[in-house]
């Protein structure tokens, strides 16, 4: 048999892939991808109606593939900036293992199957929900917000806080203030997260020129909003308890997580311009990720005992 | 000429690798999806299927 010489390939325009099916599971952003399967997970299990454990599973499953759907695409808009940046860099596409062709086509051929999957077996409006977070993330946030507003966290944060709202409408065919409840957790949650990573990454977003608030309005600017959204969402978390969908016990400990986040952001407000080393910015970007699964930890928790006790007769 | 030299490409160890790598992951993940849809219909649509057995529009009346 003869050889072809790569050479000749290359002058016809076509390059034999490397990728792996690793690199192909890497675009799907598995720990974001993990923190949607959580919190989805717990709003199908908080929906007051059962659900056949087989579907709840390809709910989930679904759900999974969707947002992992989005986030290929977003990887595939975002390559030329993920190059420059040092917590992106070694991403599939900038560092060439797949090309943004197959990134585009892998993640549009699994958005319409995780759309198409969860409307036939489930139900259209959690599908119709999936879509429209897939549409959000892709399109508004990474191709328009993101590179246009420090807002860009504030507004796409909407599509990471979906989740659980169609794990809801999964079970419920519905939409209810209890799930909403759990949206605004999860939106209230996402700038302060992002302005902690992007304060001790600002040098990294200058470079590739993504308009986050440090960059735009000054990392004292930044400072101060983390904390005002630190105090907005610590009562928000605590509003289920408040609202009568859950026990106290889930009350006591999302406050104490609540004011747990709100000391963090406190040492963030009080850190100096000239910090470098941005302790308290790390710790908090580390806090409110133990926030964010513990509270919707302690909401499960307290779901599924609520439950039991209810069935145990107590 | 061109078409003729593509025909004939033989693959490096390491392309021959990733793609039998992703080849095998596409099995599975069709494999999945075929059990995923088959168990998910008996699921959802199996009683219906029993009924409309038992009221005889399936002949099992």
């Amino acid at each position: 048999m003869a050889l072809a010489e790569d050479r000749l390939m290359e002058e016809a325009g076509f390059r034999m892939s490397e990728a792996t099916a690793g690199d192909f599971f890497a675009l799907l952003k598995p720990r974001v991808m993990s923190l949607v399967v959580f919190t989805a997970f717990v709003g199908l299990v908080a929906a007051p109606v059962a659900i056949n454990p087989l579907l709840a599973m390809i709910a989930i499953l679904a759900i999974a593939i969707g947002a992992g759907a989005s986030g290929a695409l977003n990887m595939w808009y975002d390559a030329d900036i993920d190059a420059v940046m040092t917590r992106t860099s070694s991403r599939p596409v900038p560092a060439g293992r797949v090309t943004p062709g197959e990134a585009l086509s892998f993640g549009l051929v699994l958005s319409a199957l995780s759309v198409m999957t969860l409307g036939v077996l489930i139900n259209w409006l959690s599908a119709s929900l999936l879509a429209f977070t897939i549409f959000f993330y892709a399109v508004i946030y990474t191709m328009w917000l993101k590179r246009w507003t420090p807002q860009n966290i504030v507004i796409g944060g909407a599509a990471g806080a979906i989740p659980p709202v169609i794990g809801w409408a999964a079970v419920t065919g519905s939409v209810s203030l209890e799930s909403v409840i759990l949206f605004l957790i999860i939106f209230l949650w996402t700038p302060p997260h992002f302005w902690a990573l992007a304060l001790f990454k600002s040098d990294d977003y200058a470079r590739a020129g993504i308009p986050m608030m440090p960059n735009v309005a000054g990392q004292a600017s930044t400072r101060r909003q983390i904390f005002a959204y630190a105090l907005i969402l610590a009562p928000v978390g605590v509003l289920p308890w408040a609202l009568g969908y859950t026990t106290a016990g889930y009350g006591v400990v999302s406050a104490i997580l609540g004011a747990g986040f709100v000391w963090y952001a406190w040492k963030v407000l009080g850190m100096s311009d000239d910090d470098r080393a941005m302790k308290p910015a790390k710790a908090l970007f580390g806090y409110s990720l133990l926030y964010l699964f513990a509270i919707f930890a302690a909401y499960l928790v307290d779901c599924v005992v609520g439950r039991a006790l209810i069935m145990g007769g107590v | 000429m061109a078409d003729k030299n593509l025909e004939l490409v033989t693959l490096t160890e390491r392309q021959r690798k990733a793609r039998r790598n992703r080849s095998i992951a596409i099995g599975v993940a069709l494999a999945a999806l075929v059990i995923i849809f088959y168990a998910a219909t008996i699921v959802r649509f199996g009683h219906q299927g029993a009924s409309l057995t038992s009221s005889g529009l399936f002949g099992g009346g």
